[in-house]
């Protein structure tokens, strides 16, 4: 069984139709790099996925709980929302918490873990990220880059079954990029649940099992790396990759 | 003209310094009242509570919309005679009620503005680590919109201070009052306001100091 199941996905901003029947399976421990121009609706799908956006129609299935959007409740969306985690393209780090912190809070707050337990495990996280030095410093004493880590970092906290990133690196200066990416790779060699909204092909070549490429709200095409960057089959996917290769 | 008695002015700042407390009294606990209403109300606003949402509209335009003094009368003489039980109300008690329900009406205003001034992917991102909508609110917006509503709470809290002073309409016996009497009955009206004022001015520096001591604190993060 897969651990995410999309089916027939819809979301209109203002009549403008941004998801247009959106189909998708996401297997446990899978690695799927989403493609596409701006504006083709990847960003709104991965949003929906944790119903930062609501979709206005179709089903999410993250392992054992299932949202129809159109008869969604409160309880249910929470329960959906907590088996993903979320990483922004503008870090949203909390402003009033420490890098600490801000790993810490949903740990205290939404599970329930006694404080002591919380900070150890933000230091190994920290640790992990190349920042345990920097555990007390506010987010804007932060460069990008070690915003966006203390943001993966903060995502990892949470053990959810599916980790989402949103263009990750696509606000760093490009000195500041690697730095996020070697981070994110080494997610992937943990084998944990990724979906990659990004522009950075070469590290979709490298670390995708999956790329789905995607244009006008639909799946154009999809499949491993060498399928879609070496051979794509539709137009709208050659011409994009042209563009941005 | 005459000399200023300055005897009579040290002996009524020292009579006044007593009474401070009452002053001071009402002022805080009016103070805890409004804000713990304002930011219900901006809540209820900025959530668009159904049913809450039309009454906290009401209520704050009626507290913006009629003089404070009228509703302190209203609280103190008027309502009690509708509902007998509210004879049992004390002249200090009504104050704190009445400068509480008015200035909670500004103040909520003022939070919901700080509140709308925190950037939007704060919330997203209390909700992606999955947040409630409240528990997001009371650990990550709140204390974000306190850094940008403290110089305006401020503003209504010296306001309210000052306010206290249509107490002494009600018969509170707090420092407007003492000063009243004792004009009154020695004829020295200058040396008893400019006290008084002094009184006022000297509590709402401290308080000033107060402040730019929390903004720092609060600045510390940014």
């Amino acid at each position: 069984m897969a651990l995410l199941e999309l089916r027939n996905l819809h979301k209109a901003f203002n009549g403008q139709t941004v998801l247009d029947g959106i189909d998708l399976q996401v297997q446990q421990g899978e690695i799927v790099v989403v493609l596409g121009p701006s504006g083709s609706g990847k960003s709104t799908m991965l949003r929906c996925i944790n119903y930062l956006e609501t979709p206005d129609k179709g089903t999410i299935t993250i392992s054992d709980q299932s949202v129809d959007a159109e008869s969604a409740g409160k309880k249910e969306i929470l329960a959906l929302r907590r088996k993903t985690s979320f990483v922004f393209q503008n870090y949203a780090l909390f402003k009033n918490k420490t890098a600490l912190g801000n790993i810490t809070e949903a740990l205290t707050t939404v599970h329930g873990i006694p404080e002591q337990k919380a900070r150890k495990k933000a230091m190994t996280i920290l640790e992990d990220v190349g920042l345990a030095d920097r555990h007390d410093a506010w987010p804007s004493a932060l460069s990008g880059g070690q915003q966006q880590r203390v943001g993966i970092g903060r995502a990892m906290a949470l053990d959810a079954n599916l980790m989402l990133f949103d263009e990750p690196t696509s606000a760093l200066d490009p000195e500041k990029v690697h730095e996020v990416l070697d981070l994110m790779k080494k997610l992937a060699r943990q084998k944990r649940t990724m979906m990659v909204v990004t522009h950075e092909i070469p590290f979709a070549r490298e670390v995708a099992d999956r790329i789905i490429f995607i244009d006008g709200g639909k799946i154009v095409e999809m499949g491993t790396p060498e399928e879609i960057l070496d051979n794509p089959q539709d137009p709208r996917t050659r011409d994009f990759l042209r563009q941005v290769l | 003209m005459t000399e200023l008695d300055l005897s009579f002015a040290t002996d009524l700042l020292l009579q006044l310094v007593g009474v401070l407390p009452v002053t001071l009294g009402m002022s805080f606990l009016a103070m805890a009242l409004a804000l713990v209403l304002a930011i219900f109300f901006a809540i209820v606003q900025i959530f668009r509570i159904p049913g809450l949402n039309g009454f906290t509209q009401l209520y704050i335009s009626f507290f913006r919309g009629t003089p404070l003094l009228v509703q302190l009368f209203l609280f103190y003489y008027g309502l009690p005679q509708m509902f007998p039980s509210m004879t049992a109300i004390s002249a200090f008690q009504a104050t704190i009620l009445g400068l509480g329900l008015h200035f909670a009406a500004y103040m909520a205003e003022l939070i919901r503005g700080a509140i709308l001034g925190v950037d939007r992917s704060q919330m997203e991102a209390a909700l992606s680590v999955g947040m409630d909508r409240l528990t997001a609110m009371r650990r990550i917006i709140l204390p974000q919109a306190a850094r940008i509503a403290v110089p305006g709470l401020m503003n209504s809290f010296i306001d309210l201070l000052k306010s206290t002073s249509l107490a002494f309409t009600l018969g509170v016996a707090e420092i407007m009052a003492k000063t009243q009497l004792e004009a009154a009955s020695s004829f020295r009206f200058l040396e008893s306001y400019l006290v008084l004022a002094l009184v006022y001015w000297v509590v709402i520096m401290i308080m000033t100091w107060g402040q730019k001591y929390t903004e720092r604190r609060l600045e510390e993060a940014y």
